[in-house]
């Protein structure tokens, strides 16, 4: 349990690695060979968490006896098997705060079965640094089975977009500086989800904003990016305001600032404190909708495509968005409580969540940035988290948050690769066709795309089949409009992934030059993620699944481990049953989808490809480029020869009905996209930042009278304001 | 008793005068004398509150060190000796009602919150040895923090001034 | 003698830095009066110390002449670059700053 209780190492590493680079590294190291600090940094963190993850396992399965709680409301009945098991030991001093346990998890604790018992999670706090007005602020991990699954994603992701970058940015001039940052993004992150007061998860938050504005605005020299740069931190400014009034909301309701204290008050007695916890509640999903990207506060995201693909891939996979996820979670009783998950059939979280994936799926279809058409995808799968939140369902939320880690890290690797090969666009536009020449990337890619549409037996199906799940049974009530929101961006998702491995890797290339495969360096990360996209499932397979190949006990893997169910225990939280007529309906959503764009896209291939042969002909194009013309035949022929079967067949089943279907839903499909890009996100919601942006430039003009450069003026406002509210004390106080 | 209170009166006194005049002469080099002259009543004032290590550093450190400095500075920059530069801008009223605002304030606020409050006169009197002892071992760690502020402004002072 | 008597002086003479930095033009005439406000902070210092008993507030006061003989030298260097580049010492010439 050593790893457990010193976890403050793990964050300590890329944290001195940061100051290692950022101070030694152009003297001392050789600009050039920083990232052999970073990558070593972050393999021991790799190291050292997958060894926090093991104990951690260790713990839930053979718990020592003072990280057990004992259930009070049990104890008269089972007082001689307490004696037994545990000895004396249950006089812990722990044992009086969780007293509130409800019977049939006590009861399935004993019963030796696969529901494990209530394990506590290990708290180390250092003294404390601080005291003020008798309040005194400590500083210590938390960890738990929820911290040690974002340290393997973290430290893993981190890991690979380390490796990735020796070749991406290579001769970069601010190398140095990249993989410094790099270091510190991550060990903000670490430190993050081992906060063990909401203080630290302030200052953890605040670190990660600080260091994606860094990153986002990497190549400063251009305008776009230190505004895309400035637009991220400004907006989660915004959300940073709710976040320390919902921590002060809960600081004065519990006064303390321990999560450990303050889940445990709250699942102690769930009824107290409803309208503080509300308000709470409210206020923090303000941060989480900016940090995380959900709807109206998503808008940073998309422009924060500004910066270098692989820190596009570590803030959207790992690092910077998952935050507000892991902070619902890690607060889960506050927002269980305060919106009333338990008991409605909609509240705020579900809502803002569904909503934002709904939408964020609609815009990923009218972008022709490939990067911006995977941020809208974030967006959407991060609302998709935030609704599983919202109906309850903790571990499908962690579960999805795992899987899609990796996926979409491996989507944003393989755009950047893309983009490598193809003369630095990410405009699809000027791609097509790179199936051939980038077959790693492709591979890489499809895989991805088909994880992250959900399709069997990927890891996207069972982490969105669990979130489905659970919007159809709910807690006490179903939550059924979230239920059609799920399958409508279930359909969507598939549908906007299909059109962008069409753009990118099929038809003829659309650019200049040519392309050609990534190094190995590149490569491999991106082979890594995909092999995690296949097989990140299994952390989670439902029971039914492994019963007839006799492995029933590896069921639920994610659920047994990682739920903190000493906290929702006692918040009466339920787990649904497995569905098998759930799990097909999402896949048959997804498949639809697929097989609806790619009817869409093939039809569009025939058209579209006579248009290039006729400008071709007219053009006259030299021998090199009819390589290419070549090439393309070579394609369509092989391509066309397998499609053509299909396609004739569906022509002769569906005759001109699903034609005409086919084409209306993806002309509508694409018009809605750009109906709610134009008109409500670049109207309404960036329309409302413009014209709050004009109120602060109009007053700033105003008070530029008094901006004389002069310091004597500055110094007399100062004083004079100083004095001016002195006297303001003295006459009130 | 009454012997304190005359020689606090003429100190005072002087104090007050000569910063008054330091801030109003127009002739920068009196007004350094008249800054020396507010130092050299404050060391006397620390003499008359027991805090003799205090007194001793001002006029070693104030009036030694930092006035040399001071006349180097206006010898440096050639500033005008004969009162040619108008030493006050001519903001100086917004300065003046500002400057009277806080001090009133302060007065105000100092009047109301200690009124007549006597000074202990029975309190243990901290000699050389007492402070050193304090600054040693309770204060070790800011004394080194302050020697290091010091290193940082002197190789500070030789970067900004030195002329290449 | 009174508490107040030496508090007040401090107020009088931290008053008097202010005017003196407010309205002097003198760029070494700004860091005399500053000097005369941190002597100011230093009579409370030594004056809280003795009405407390404790030795805390000269060793403060200690720390405060030594920060502010630090403050001086990078203050009167700065005055000696500004001179150099601009052949003045009026704070007034000084607004690049201006919005």
């Amino acid at each position: 349990m050593w790893m457990l209780e010193n976890a403050f190492i793990i964050p300590l590493i890329p944290a001195i690695s940061f100051v290692v680079i950022l101070f030694f590294g152009k003297r001392f190291i050789g600009a050039d060979r920083v990232h052999v600090v970073g990558i070593t940094a972050l393999g021991l963190v790799w190291v050292l968490s997958a060894l926090a993850a093991f104990q951690w396992t260790q713990r839930v399965e053979d718990p020592p006896p003072d990280a057990v709680v004992q259930m009070a409301s049990h104890a008269d009945d089972h007082a001689d098997d307490h004696a037994d098991d545990h000895a004396d030991d249950h006089a812990d001093d722990h044992a009086d705060d969780h007293a509130v346990v409800s019977e049939n998890n006590s009861g399935d604790a004993h019963g030796g079965g696969h529901s494990s018992p209530l394990i506590r999670p290990v708290i180390s706090t250092f003294p404390q640094w601080w005291s003020n007005a008798g309040m005194e602020f400590a500083v210590g991990t938390l960890v738990d089975g929820q911290t040690v699954l974002l340290l393997i994603v973290v430290a893993s992701i981190s890991l690979l977009v380390h490796i990735y970058s020796t070749e991406y940015v290579k001769g970069d001039r601010r190398y140095v500086h990249y993989y410094a940052f790099l270091s510190l993004f991550t060990a903000a992150m670490l430190f993050f989800v081992m906060a063990q007061n909401i203080v630290q998860l302030i200052v953890g938050w605040e670190l990660v904003g600080v260091c994606s504005f860094v990153l986002i605005g990497h190549w400063w020299e251009e305008k776009p990016n230190t505004d895309a740069a400035l637009k991220a931190f400004l907006t989660n400014r915004v959300g940073d305001i709710g976040l320390l009034v919902g921590m002060i909301v809960l600081w004065g309701t519990f006064q303390t600032f321990d999560i450990d204290a303050i889940n445990t008050l709250i699942s102690a007695d769930p009824g107290a404190h409803h309208l503080a916890l509300l308000v709470a509640a409210c206020c923090l999903m303000a941060a989480v909708a900016s940090k995380s990207g959900q709807f109206p506060l998503h808008t940073w995201l998309p422009d924060a495509m500004a910066g270098p693909t692989p820190v596009s891939a570590l803030i959207h996979a790992a690092t910077m968005v998952v935050a507000g996820i892991y902070m619902i979670a890690r607060l889960y009783p506050v927002f269980y409580e305060g919106l009333s998950v338990g008991t409605s059939s909609i509240n705020l979280m579900a809502f803002i969540g569904g909503f934002t994936a709904l939408i964020g799926a609609a815009l990923a279809f009218a972008q022709w940035d490939i990067k911006k058409v995977l941020a809208y995808s974030t967006v959407s799968q991060l609302g998709y988290m935030v609704m599983a939140l919202g109906v309850g369902a903790w571990t499908a939320a962690i579960f999805h948050l795992f899987t899609h880690a990796f996926f979409k890290a491996c989507l944003f690797l393989g755009a950047g690769s893309v983009s490598h090969a193809a003369h630095h666009t990410f405009d699809m536009r000027k791609m097509g066709g790179l199936k051939k020449d980038m077959p790693h990337t492709y591979r890489t890619f499809v895989i991805s795309s088909l994880a992250l549409a959900g399709i069997f037996p990927f890891a996207g199906f069972w982490s969105k089949d669990e979130i489905l799940l659970g919007s159809l049974v709910g807690q006490k009530n179903s939550y059924p409009l979230m239920l059609i929101f799920g399958c409508a961006v279930a359909v969507m998702t598939a549908a906007y992934m299909t059109r962008v491995i069409w753009y990118t890797f099929h038809g003829e290339y659309r650019g200049q030059g040519h392309p050609h495969e990534s190094p190995k360096m590149m490569t491999a990360p991106l082979w890594i993620l995909a092999g995690m996209a296949v097989i990140a499932g299994v952390f989670n397979l439902p029971g039914p699944v492994l019963e007839p190949i006799g492995l029933e006990g590896l069921a639920h893997r994610i659920q047994t481990y990682v739920e903190p169910s000493v906290y929702l225990s006692g918040l009466g939280l339920s787990h649904p049953e497995p569905s098998l007529v759930m799990a097909l309906v999402g896949l048959a959503l997804a498949v639809s989808g697929i097989v609806v764009t790619y009817l869409y896209y093939w039809r569009r291939v025939g058209l579209h490809g006579m248009t290039e042969r006729n400008r071709y002909a007219k053009n006259g194009y030299t021998f090199l480029e009819n390589k290419y013309y070549l090439d393309h035949l070579y394609n369509d022929v092989i391509v066309e020869t397998v499609k053509r079967p299909i396609a004739n067949w569906a022509n002769r089943v569906n005759q001109n009905v699903l034609d005409r279907a086919v084409d209306r839903a993806g002309e509508t499909a694409r018009d809605t996209g750009r109906w709610i890009y134009k008109w409500i996100d670049q109207g309404a919601i960036d329309g409302s930042v413009n014209a709050a942006a004009r109120g602060a430039d109009s007053s700033g003009e105003g008070l530029r009278a008094i901006q004389s450069g002069k310091v004597q003026n500055y110094g007399q406002l100062l004083f004079g304001s100083a004095a001016v509210l002195a006297i303001v004390f003295v006459i009130v106080v | 008793m009454v012997a304190q209170n005359i020689f606090f009166g003429v100190i005072a006194a002087i104090v007050v005068v000569s910063a008054l005049r330091m801030v109003t002469t127009r002739n920068i080099v009196h007004a350094a004398l008249y800054l020396v002259a507010v130092l050299a009543g404050l060391g006397a004032l620390y003499i008359l509150l027991t805090a003799e290590f205090v007194a001793t550093t001002q006029v070693l450190v104030y009036i030694g060190a930092v006035m040399v400095l001071f006349l180097f500075g206006i010898m440096l920059t050639k500033a005008p000796l004969g009162g040619v530069m108008e030493m006050t801008g001519a903001q100086w009223p917004i300065a003046a009602v500002v400057s009277l605002l806080i001090g009133g304030v302060t007065v105000y606020s100092l009047m109301a919150r200690f009124g007549s409050d006597r000074l202990t006169s029975d309190g243990p009197i901290f000699r050389t040895a007492d402070v050193s002892d304090e600054v040693f071992s309770t204060y070790i760690v800011p004394f080194e923090a302050v020697s290091v502020l010091l290193l940082a402004a002197l190789i500070g002072a030789i970067v900004l001034a030195r002329k290449d | 003698m009174l508490l107040n008597q030496f508090l007040i002086l401090g107020a009088v003479l931290f008053a008097i830095g202010v005017y003196g930095v407010l309205a002097r033009r003198n760029g070494v005439m700004v860091l005399m009066s500053i000097e005369l406000m941190l002597n100011a902070v230093n009579i409370n210092l030594v004056v809280f110390g003795v009405q407390h008993g404790v030795v805390s507030g000269q060793v403060f006061a200690l720390f405060v002449i030594a920060v502010a003989a630090a403050e001086v030298g990078v203050g009167l260097a700065i005055v000696l670059l500004l001179y150099r580049n601009r052949r003045s010492i009026n704070v007034e010439d000084f607004d690049l700053m201006r919005g």
